[in-house]
């Protein structure tokens, strides 16, 4: 029963969908509230029934339905309760269905913030965002369709991808789907405003919370996702440039230019054809990296045909590209700016060369994952550019990027003065400077690490002059320091929430710059008794024992560390051995700390407990990454939270 | 638009297109089949190398970390030489990309095995020439 409920279903939300994209863009145009009523009244419906087979979906995976082949491919009776549960986002069709459950309830959320506010553009939000839904919902129907009936129904289910059996998986898809579906919001009031030729700043405004809150739920997907890389897949990293990763990291870099050009905008009335432009380069982004990870196209160009699923995102893709584009073009003469550039000192230019950055990063990162695609239809040649490529191109405009991070909030509009530029930032460069200078007598040696701490130094510096400086202000008026302090977080949430963020931003780069440098690993084979020795750190074999989980075999090797540092701490990695899978899984174990993590692999062993092989890395500053990540939760709550006060 | 403004921009993309143009040229690694490599090996050059290990041809000293083995086209075998634990994937029959150099002693040195969790690596069941080129495309693919 339950596939074919489940698909008749998600045919009508489709047919829904479609309707009310049409009856509210006609509504629109012909001025009549009563169609774009019956619109709203279909994405509540539609809403409604993703809901009911997102409950469905759940429902078949706890009662071990395997009757759907969605739950047979992804589950089996050993998967523990949690884990089917989120088995449901475990693979694409299920993944689509999570991504189009969000954007149904973003709408509703639309419907209910902007329906009176935005009276003129609202319609035509409706309509886009309806329409993005229908095509989500086509390919739930058409080319990946989550509630397929297996006849027969299988005894047993294959069994949940064994590296998706973690707690970062639960979070990290939800997290990145949050931020993907998040920006489809400003897009829709962007294509909205375009439609309408209200192309002044008000979609801007509007859309700046939603803008927040996408780009954070984008940054906390990311974050997670490294989180998981590093505690799952054994390797001691967090971060690779994988397609899969840099089809994520491309929006995040596009959204936090966007997120930095509205201010321009909103200031001085500049800009505005570039955010119409980013906000759109955004939002194809989000598509993009779904095209690119889930059509097989970067498994190589050739095996694109595979799946028809490829096709539809290609297609609607390059439809969304195309409206765009068309409209940009229609609404041209209305989006010149008012503003004008008046110096290369001052804050517009600080944050148009940070858009630059930003956009040339993005450049980079399109150019290197594309890049042995291209070569390969072209030339015939199958080339790759690893690692070292990305490293080496993004690492100069990451730094770039961090000192404008210091230079942006503090220096003036317009022209600053010699007299602007000494009052703000002469303490931070001192700061900066003598920061390189401690770093360098600490006897670090590494340039770009002492160039990264030394900027992190300076920015950090600026961040405490603002602060200082406006506290101050609010103390000679009389107020005690900690309420001026609040006051000040309170009433600015926007620009303070900002600063925190860039902490954030600044402890990750410390964490990233630390584990870069620092890090140290070795490998070595071990008989019971015997001890592997690295930085300071002894680690004793003490065996190996083997066990059966619910759903895998284990074989877990305990290690202890023998005296010294961590003196008595107990290790236990682990190869685990699951029926669906031909080879093993490694589980790492770790002690995490702050300024270094032991991490240790098993690798190899011999199957009578005399030998195991391990990979033993000592992992500085890592933990800041996530840290790192608090710390840009609470600059982002802050910042999205209502504004007390009208910007100045 | 100030011309200085315009200057600026040009200047930026040229420094991009620069850094780019340096970033490609020196990481690029080209992906070689056993009988390509065979053919005309250049001793230094980084390559990425994938066929199928020979059943029987893979030693494993876990007290010296030294692992060996051969890997195949179905026409043409080149020795190669790694240290360190074979990742969880890897195995005799099965598909495998090493990334490395040629070296002058006449094996390829591999600094890395790519270990991809999927199971595409399986070998062709039957050893002939079109099971052979199908493992090969899907070696192809190798992330990282």
């Amino acid at each position: 029963m339950i596939p074919e409920v489940g698909y008749g279903a998600l045919v009508v939300a489709l047919v829904l969908a479609v309707l009310g994209a049409v009856t509210a863009a006609v509504g629109a145009r012909t001025r009549r509230a009563a169609l774009v009523e019956s619109a709203q009244h279909a994405a509540l419906v539609v809403a409604g029934i993703l809901t009911a087979c997102l409950a469905l979906l759940i429902y078949a995976f706890l009662t071990f339905d395997f009757s759907v082949r969605y739950v047979a491919m992804n589950t089996n009776l050993g998967t523990p309760f949690y884990y089917r549960m989120t088995a449901v986002w475990g693979a694409l069709e299920g993944s689509i269905m999570l991504w189009a459950w969000m954007l149904a309830i973003y709408t509703l959320i639309v419907m209910l913030r902007h329906r009176r506010n935005a009276r003129e553009l609202y319609p035509w939000v409706l309509t886009v965002m309806l329409g993005v839904l229908a095509f989500f919902l086509l390919v739930m129907t058409v080319p990946a369709p989550v509630f397929q009936r297996l006849t027969p129904a299988p005894a047993d289910g294959r069994g949940l991808n064994p590296l998706l059996e973690d707690s970062g998986m639960i979070t990290h898809p939800v997290a990145l789907y949050l931020g993907f579906t998040g920006f489809t919001v400003p897009f829709a009031f962007a294509l909205a405003a375009l439609i309408t030729g209200r192309v002044t700043d008000f979609w801007i405004t509007a859309t700046r919370r939603w803008t927040i809150a996408a780009w954070y739920f984008l940054s906390l997907g990311l974050l997670i996702g490294g989180w998981w890389s590093y505690h799952v897949l054994g390797w001691g990293g967090y971060w690779a440039w994988d397609p899969v990763e840099n089809a994520a990291f491309m929006p995040w870099l596009t959204g936090t230019a966007f997120l930095h050009s509205v201010m321009i905008q909103e200031r001085r009335r500049m800009l505005r054809l570039w955010n119409l432009a980013l906000v759109i380069l955004t939002f194809t982004l989000t598509l993009f990296g779904t095209f690119l990870t889930r059509s097989g196209v970067i498994a190589s160009v050739h095996a694109f045909t595979q799946g028809s699923i490829g096709i539809f995102f290609l297609t609607f893709l390059s439809l969304v590209v195309l409206v765009a584009l068309g409209l940009l073009a229609w609404r041209w003469e209305t989006l010149g700016a008012q503003g004008e550039l008046d110096s290369v000192v001052s804050r517009e230019s600080a944050f148009l060369l940070n858009n630059v950055l930003l956009v040339a990063a993005t450049f980079t990162v399109f150019f290197g994952t594309i890049f042995p695609l291209v070569s390969e239809a072209l030339r015939g040649i199958k080339v790759s550019v690893g690692m070292p490529f990305f490293n080496q191109v993004n690492v100069p405009l990451f730094l770039g990027l961090i000192f404008l991070m210091g230079v942006g909030p503090l220096i003036a509009w317009r022209r600053a003065s010699i007299d602007n530029l000494k009052r703000n930032f002469l303490w931070p460069a001192v700061v900066g400077i003598v920061g390189a200078a401690v770093v360098f007598a600490l006897g670090v040696r590494s340039t770009l690490a002492v160039l990264s701490l030394a900027l992190a130094a300076f920015v950090s510096a600026t961040i405490a002059v603002d602060v200082a400086r406006a506290t101050r202000a609010r103390v000679r008026v009389g107020e005690a320091i900690p309420r001026a302090l609040g006051g000040l977080l309170l009433r600015h949430n926007r620009r303070y929430g900002g600063f925190i963020v860039h902490l954030g931003i600044l402890v990750i780069a410390l964490g990233v710059t630390g584990s870069q440098a620092w890090s140290v690993q070795t490998e070595t084979t071990l008989r019971p008794g015997e001890h592997a020795e690295l930085a300071g750190y002894r680690l004793r074999f003490d065996g190996l024992a083997a066990s059966e989980e619910s759903n895998h075999f284990k074989v877990t090797g305990t290690f202890t560390v023998d005296g010294g540092r961590a003196g008595g701490t107990v290790l236990q990695p682990a190869k685990k051995f699951y029926p669906q899978e031909q080879s093993p899984i490694a589980y790492v174990d770790y002690r995490l700390g702050l300024l270094e993590d032991l991490y240790v692999v098993l690798g190899d062993f011999a199957r009578d407990g005399s030998q195991a092989t391990i990979k033993l890395q000592v992992n500085r500053l890592v933990s800041w990454i996530w840290i790192g990540g608090l710390v840009l939760t609470l600059g982002a709550a802050l910042a999205v939270a209502p504004e007390r006060r009208k910007p100045a | 638009m100030k011309p200085k403004f315009i200057v600026g921009g040009l200047v930026i993309l040229a420094a991009l297109g620069y850094m780019i143009y340096a970033g490609v040229s020196q990481s690029v690694v080209y992906f070689v089949t056993p009988s390509e490599l065979g053919a005309a090996p250049v001793a230094g050059k980084a390559y990425r190398l994938g066929g199928m290990v020979l059943p029987g041809s893979l030693k494993w000293e876990p007290r010296t970390l030294d692992l060996t083995f051969t890997l195949s086209d179905g026409k043409r075998t080149i020795p190669v030489r790694h240290k360190g634990t074979p990742p969880d994937l890897f195995g005799e029959g099965r598909g495998a990309v090493v990334e490395g150099s040629w070296a002058a002693e006449g094996y390829f040195k591999s600094s890395h095995i790519m270990a991809k969790h999927s199971e595409e690596y399986t070998a062709p069941h039957d050893t002939n020439a079109a099971g052979y080129r199908e493992l090969m495309r899907t070696l192809q693919s190798a992330p990282r």
